[in-house]
């Protein structure tokens, strides 16, 4: 019995150990930008530009995301073809894909000089631009598109193969099953889906860095790093950031009480059969796929093709980024674990969704405002610039975590549900629960998490963007550098070398997880 | 032990080394391309130490950079404002005097400060392709009434995009605003910085570019092509004098005022035209550069001074901001 009680503490305090760095970085900091931006000047109407573009922006990207995956969702759920799997796969890649390495992919396609553009002007028309709202909105759909597909096609899995099979025993058509059927699905999951990818949108910085045009396209991320940056107004910074994070939280909540689907599900390999539809349809299919495919593939396409010759001779400060870009990784690996891991132990002994709930609270924090907080309060005792890139691993672990709480508590719950009494009567407790119990158990998800946030990690342009300087860059910054010096070669080059980074990060520690866990 | 004393050699290494100084300037000027491995090649010959150009962005990033660090910045120098920034930066009463003598500048105002010395000047710009725009613009108002595209920088992060917006409020006064919405339906896009921008413009994202009348000058010397030129408005044109100081708080008052000497020497001032592409502050012994003679010279140079230049930006930032940002 005592054991037991020593047991509990040992999960309380870790877990509230946890708990208050998770509250520290979120409510504190937004409590240093609070009192920080007391007596601040008004906002002027670029401001109000910002929080109007950042609304507008987040819904049409969610709107036209959502919209464009439904058929493609559908076609998706009613098809079988080789490779389906792995496209299916591939939909998830985004997630982990660096945000600026997509930027640069979606310039060489869509930019002045890109495939697109190109193709325009043989055919005698104006090019198009992708500077401002579409450049942005195109590189939010690029990121989404694959989610919603995602979301909805769990929707659509979720209708039972029966009921496909009494429709076409009832002489259904396509009308019918979508108005009898798919209709009623679509009500349920859309909303969340669309919900999910609003409140994305929401906190994008580095989308909006490097392809919003001046004031008419400036997000309120984007607004609190020039604030912070350009300014140098801690005040003004610090009014954004709190309405930052007014704005996430509220999307939040509304989300939360909206049914949002699994972000991130996997193992959807399982075509429903149908017998309605005809060439017509097929066709449609074919295209909606077809399209959905290029539209993902080819921005990487053209980063491999421009970025492979000169990998080779990639210049010293891009190898030096890479270098600190794999230590920031590893580090917020460990981060996201160490805090990932009481708050799930502590969330299932006390079966607390206020402790899940809280873990997830960074999910409306947005890493800019967590990253101007840091600033005051570092400011006055150490030098910011310093602490650079353990403050981007701190910051990227905290974003990390409600991802990692999802994977990893669902787990931990049935493990201790089908093992947890036993385990107590046979008074394996502490240390070697963990070790004999948990962690064989936990493996695969720990695994996955691990190589999400290490390339999460390694990908992420934010709050680096506000403390570094030249020495200190990650591998993204210098990317960004490097493209806006015009050096596309080296930039292509450096993109691709981060984008193999993300993924080999994310594969090995997932391939880690996997190693044993059947035996 | 061998490891200990590799620590210990590495140690050694960086105490007995060379003193640093250590200089905050703008991207363009530390590239490849640019004036910094020159300067810094010639300097450190003459000064035993080392020069360390940091670069933090566009030149009004500098000033924000330095007011961050506050006095915890390790810049000894800075190199890269401007006169429009001159009186905002000596409020932050960041800089120290320098200790430089009675100087012969060749520019186009007179010069007196006890804190700014000037290294290079130029007139602002539109930069354009010959061969592809057969009928350029000779004023705003033409600007305003084609269907040119234009790359701009912001005027907060940017010495350039912070002369466009003075130079348009010299020509425009009140109508500013009016002039601004006008003109930003042909801006493609307002860059953080001036690299980004030319860039930009270069690789053909838009038909001119805000820069100097002094960059065609780079295309004809460094690539022999004539094809660039810059548009000569009839408004005038808003110059540039950019400017180097000593950072109060800095750990290296000495090396700091050699290298302010330095910067009005014959020896820097020769490598600025055909580096940073602007007229150096000293003509050099050598005269100006063959080819720069085919620049344009603006009738009209516009420049509001100093104390004007402070209240006029933040006026007409706000302004800027509010039109653009519709």
């Amino acid at each position: 019995m005592a054991e037991r009680i020593l047991k509990l503490n040992r999960t309380n305090v870790l877990g509230a150990l946890a708990l208050t760095g998770v509250l520290g970085l979120t409510l504190g900091t937004l409590i240093a930008v609070a009192l920080r931006a007391d007596g601040a000047g008004a906002f002027g109407p670029a401001d109000w530009a910002a929080i109007r573009f950042t609304l507008w922006q987040a819904a049409l990207s969610a709107v036209i995301s959502v919209i464009l995956a439904i058929p493609v969702a559908r076609a998706l759920a009613r098809r079988s073809f080789p490779g389906r799997g792995f496209l299916i796969t591939l939909l998830g890649a985004p997630f982990i894909l660096p945000v600026i390495v997509a930027v640069l992919g979606l310039l060489a396609v869509f930019g002045r000089n890109g495939i697109v553009s190109q193709t325009l002007i043989w055919a005698g028309l104006e090019p198009i631009s992708i500077y401002g709202l579409h450049g942005v909105v195109i590189a939010h759909v690029f990121f989404n598109l694959p989610l919603a597909t995602r979301l909805i096609l769990q929707g659509w899995l979720t209708i039972p193969a029966e009921r496909f099979r009494l429709a076409a025993s009832l002489g259904f058509g396509p009308d019918d099953i979508q108005r009898v059927l798919e209709r009623p699905m679509l009500r349920g999951v859309l909303p969340g889906a669309l919900l999910v990818i609003f409140l994305i949108c929401l906190t994008s910085f580095a989308v909006a860095l490097a392809l919003g045009g001046g004031p008419r396209a400036t997000t309120v991320e984007l607004a609190i790093y020039q604030a912070f940056r350009f300014d140098f107004d801690l005040g003004k910074a610090a009014l954004l950031a709190l309405v930052q994070f007014a704005m996430g939280a509220t999307a939040a909540l509304i989300a939360l009480r909206v049914a949002v689907p699994g972000g991130i599900g996997t193992g959807l390999d399982r075509a429903v059969r149908r017998w309605d539809g005809g060439i017509a349809l097929v066709l449609q299919d074919v295209l909606c796929i077809g399209f959905a495919t290029l539209f993902l593939v080819l921005p990487l396409t053209m980063i491999l093709l421009d970025g492979a010759p000169g990998l080779v001779r990639l210049p010293h400060p891009v190898l030096w980024a890479a270098g600190r870009s794999i230590l920031v990784a590893l580090a917020s690996v460990i981060l996201t674990l160490s805090l990932a891991l009481p708050i799930a132990a502590l969330a299932v002994r006390h079966r607390s969704r206020l402790v899940e709930g809280i873990g997830t609270l960074t999910i409306a924090a947005s890493p800019l405002v967590i990253g101007t907080g840091l600033f005051i309060v570092i400011f006055p005792l150490a030098d910011p610039f310093a602490l650079a890139l353990p403050v981007t691993a701190l910051v990227n672990a905290a974003m990390a975590l409600p991802f990692a709480l999802r994977v990893i508590v669902p787990v931990l719950a049935g493990i201790e549900t089908d093992y947890g009494p036993l385990a107590d009567q046979m008074g394996l407790t502490g240390t070697a629960r963990f070790r004999h119990l948990w962690l064989p158990r936990l493996r695969r998800p720990l695994g996955f998490t691990a190589g999400l946030a290490g390339a999460l990690s390694m990908g992420d342009l934010g709050v680096i963007a506000m403390f570094a300087d030249p020495e200190r860059a990650t591998l993204p910054l210098q990317l960004y550098r490097l493209m806006g010096a015009y050096r596309m070669e080296d930039a292509a080059a450096a993109a691709l070398l981060l984008l193999m980074l993300s993924l080999l990060m994310f594969w090995a520690f997932d391939k880690g997880g996997r190693v044993d866990a059947d035996a | 032990m061998k490891t200990l004393s590799f620590v210990a050699g590495a140690l050694m290494a960086t105490t007995a080394g060379a003193e640093t100084l250590t200089v905050y300037t703008y991207d363009s000027f530390v590239s490849d391309w640019g004036p910094g491995p020159a300067v810094k090649e010639a300097f450190e010959a003459d000064c035993g130490c080392d020069l360390k150009f940091v670069s933090v962005g566009d030149g009004a990033e500098i000033l924000s950079r330095l007011r961050l660090e506050g006095t915890r910045s390790d810049a000894d120098v800075v190199l890269g404002l401007d006169t429009n920034l001159t009186a905002a930066a000596r409020d932050t009463g960041l800089f120290a005097p320098h200790a430089l003598g009675e100087t012969d500048w060749t520019l186009p105002i007179a010069w007196e400060d006890d804190t700014f010395i000037p290294f290079d000047w130029g007139y602002f710009a539109f930069v354009y392709d010959t061969e592809k725009v057969s009928n350029p613009p000779k004023s705003f108002a033409e600007l305003i009434a084609s269907d040119l595209s234009i790359v701009i920088q912001d005027p907060r992060s940017s010495t350039p995009g912070l002369g466009l917006l003075l130079w348009v409020k010299s020509v425009f006064g009140d109508k500013a605003g009016e002039a601004w919405a006008g003109l930003n339906d042909q801006v493609v896009t307002v860059t953080k910085g001036w690299s980004e921008a030319y860039g930009m413009f270069l690789e053909g994202e838009a038909d001119m570019v805000l820069s100097y009348t002094t960059s065609p000058a780079y295309h004809l010397i460094a690539e022999e092509d004539a094809s660039k030129a810059a548009a000569a408005f009839s408004d005038g044109h808003y110059l540039q004098v950019e400017v180097a100081a000593k950072v109060a708080t800095t750990d290296q008052p000495d090396l700091a005022d050699q290298f302010l000497a330095f910067v009005a020497s014959d020896t820097f001032q020769s490598i600025i035209p055909t580096t940073n592409w602007m007229y150096p502050a000293v003509t050099p012994s050598g005269g100006l550069p063959d080819g720069f003679e085919t620049l344009i010279q603006p009738e009209t140079a516009l420049l509001l001074p100093e104390a004007d230049a402070q209240d006029v930006r933040d006026e007409a930032l706000a302004e800027w901001l509010s039109v653009s940002s519709n």
